[in-house]
C-alpha cells in the first residue's frame, strides 16, 4: 500500500491547513490516503466539513498535544 | 566554495545581492564564486500587474533589466536550468553547459495554471502575467455593468490579491459612475473571507458595508462559457457576466520534470531552508512547499536569514540561526487606504483599520521596490 501522503501545515496561519489540503489534493491520486497535521483547532471542524460537500472520505480525526491529525482518502 | 543560484525572481535577487555585499572579501580573494541562471535578462515587479488591470501603472514600470539590479562581481548568465543533477552536485542548461556547485539555491518561482480549471483561461479575466493584465485593463474599460464574480483558484500567489481586486474593483466602478450597475461577488475556497482569521473577521464587515456580497467554500471545477457559469467542487453554482480569477499556480515545469515536487513545489525545511534529504540544497520563495503565503515579503524575509547563513558557513563553517517565517503583506482596501498584515509561524496577525499613511506607504513600496531587489532596503 502506497504510503500516506502528510501535508503538515503546524503553524501555518496563511493559507492555512484546509487550503494546503485543497492544494494537495490536486496532485494526489484519487485512493490516496493524506494526512493532515493542524496546530488550528478550527481545522478539525472545517476539514471535515469540506470532505463532507465535495465527497471524500474522512478516516480519522485526533488530537495529540495540540496537533490535529486529520486524515482522509482522496475518492474522486 | 562555488555558490550557484537558480532564479533571477525576487528572491534569487535579493539572496544575491545580500551575499555579494557580504562576502565581497572572500569573493575579492577567489575564495568564492556567486554564480546565477536565470531564464530571463529581464526582472518583473509582479505586484505592479495588479495596477496595470486598473489602469494605474504601464507595463515599462513593471521592468528593470536585470544585470541593472546586480552588484558586481556576480556572475550571472540567462540560460536556464533544465537538468538538475543533485546526486553529482551539478546542474545542466538549456545551452548545454553544466554547472557544478558547493552550495545550490532553488528560487524558480510559480506560475500561473488556469488551465487547470476546464474553461477557465478561455472565459476569465486575470492580472498574473503582462498579457493577461492589458487584457482585463481593456475588458474593464469596455465593462458596462453586470454580475461580476471574483473566484480564487489554490495554491494562489499573493493571498491578499483577491480582496484587493474586490476592493479595488468597487471604487473602479465608483469612480466610473457605474457602480450601481455593478454587482459585486467574491467567492474563496475556504470557509471564511480570507484564510487569515482576523483579516476576515476584518473584510467580511467592510464587504457588507460597501454591498459586495461573497459565498465561501468555493473551489472552481469548471467554468461553463455558454451560458456564463462557474460550477464547484461543493456542488454550487455562480452565474456571471464577468468573470475574474485569481488563478491556481503550480511551480516551474523544469521542478516538475526534474521530479523534485508534486506540483513544482520542492519539500523544504521550514527553519533551516533546506531541501527535504539535502544539506547543501536551498529553496527559497514560490519554490517551497512550506505552507506559508506565496508572497514577495515571504521570500523577502526567507532571505535575510539564507544571506546570513550562507555567509556564516563560509566564514564560521555553519549557520548561525532558524528562519521564524516572517511575512508583511500590504493590503490595498480600494484605491486610497490600505492597511497590512504582518505575522510568522507562532504569532498569527492582527490587522489594523485602513489608512491613507499605509497606501502612500504601498505606493512609494512600488517604486522602492527596485531597492529592495537590490539588497538595500
Amino acid at each position: 500500500m502506497a504510503e500516506r501522503i502528510v501535508v503538515d501545515a503546524r503553524g501555518s496561519f496563511c493559507p492555512g491547513p484546509l487550503m494546503e489540503l485543497i492544494a494537495r489534493l490536486k496532485f494526489a491520486a484519487v485512493g490516496e490516503e493524506i494526512e493532515v497535521l493542524s496546530t488550528d483547532k478550527g481545522s478539525a471542524a472545517d476539514i471535515p466539513e469540506w470532505l463532507r460537500k465535495v465527497g471524500h472520505e474522512l478516516l480519522d480525526t485526533r488530537e495529540e498535544a495540540g496537533v490535529w491529525h486529520i486524515a482522509l482518502r482522496k475518492s474522486k | 566554495m562555488k555558490i550557484l543560484i537558480v532564479g533571477g525572481g525576487m528572491g534569487g535577487t535579493i539572496l544575491g545581492n545580500n551575499l555579494a555585499r557580504r562576502l565581497a572579501p572572500e569573493m575579492r580573494a577567489g575564495k568564492v564564486q556567486l554564480k546565477m541562471l536565470s531564464a530571463s535578462d529581464k526582472h518583473m515587479y509582479q505586484p505592479g500587474l495588479l495596477y496595470l488591470a486598473l489602469g494605474r501603472m504601464t507595463p515599462d514600470e513593471l521592468y528593470r533589466d536585470q544585470v541593472s539590479l546586480l552588484e558586481p562581481g556576480i556572475d550571472f548568465e540567462v540560460d536556464p536550468v533544465v537538468s538538475f543533477e543533485l546526486d553529482h552536485n551539478q546542474v545542466k542548461t538549456k545551452s548545454g553547459k553544466t554547472h557544478g556547485y558547493d552550495i545550490l539555491v532553488i528560487a524558480t518561482g510559480s506560475r500561473p495554471v488556469p488551465e487547470m480549471i476546464p474553461g477557465l483561461a478561455e472565459n476569465a479575466e486575470t492580472f498574473y502575467t503582462e498579457e493577461t493584465a492589458l487584457k482585463m485593463f481593456k475588458r474593464l474599460q469596455a465593462f458596462q455593468g453586470g454580475r461580476v464574480v471574483i473566484a480564487v483558484g489554490v495554491p494562489h500567489k499573493c493571498p491578499m490579491a483577491p480582496l484587493e481586486i474586490t476592493f479595488m474593483l468597487h471604487d473602479y466602478f465608483k469612480d466610473r459612475g457605474i457602480r450601481d450597475k455593478v454587482e459585486l461577488h467574491y467567492t474563496y475556497p475556504v470557509g471564511r473571507v480570507h484564510s487569515l482569521e482576523n483579516v476576515a473577521k476584518w473584510a467580511a464587515p467592510e464587504f457588507d458595508r460597501l454591498g459586495i456580497t461573497y459565498e465561501t467554500l468555493f473551489n472552481m471545477k469548471e467554468v461553463d462559457g455558454a451560458n456564463k457559469v462557474v460550477k464547484t467542487e461543493e456542488g454550487s453554482e455562480a452565474k456571471y457576466d464577468l468573470l475574474i480569477t485569481i488563478p491556481a499556480h503550480k511551480g516551474m515545469e523544469v521542478i516538475e520534470s526534474n521530479k523534485l515536487g508534486a506540483g513544482g513545489f520542492i519539500p523544504t525545511d521550514k527553519t533551516k531552508l533546506t531541501m527535504e534529504g539535502r544539506t547543501n540544497v536551498y529553496v527559497i520563495g514560490d519554490t517551497t512547499n512550506i505552507p506559508i503565503s506565496k508572497a514577495g515579503s515571504t521570500v523577502h524575509y526567507q532571505v535575510e536569514t539564507l544571506g546570513e547563513n550562507l555567509a556564516a558557513i563560509v566564514k564560521l563553517g555553519s549557520p548561525v540561526r532558524e528562519h521564524d517565517g516572517k511575512v508583511f503583506c500590504f493590503i490595498e482596501c480600494g484605491k486610497d487606504r490600505a492597511t497590512y498584515a504582518t505575522f510568522n509561524y507562532t504569532v498569527p496577525p492582527d490587522p489594523k483599520p485602513p489608512t491613507r499613511a499605509v497606501h502612500w506607504f504601498k505606493m512609494a513600496y512600488n517604486k522602492l521596490y527596485w531597492t529592495s531587489a537590490r539588497g538595500l532596503l
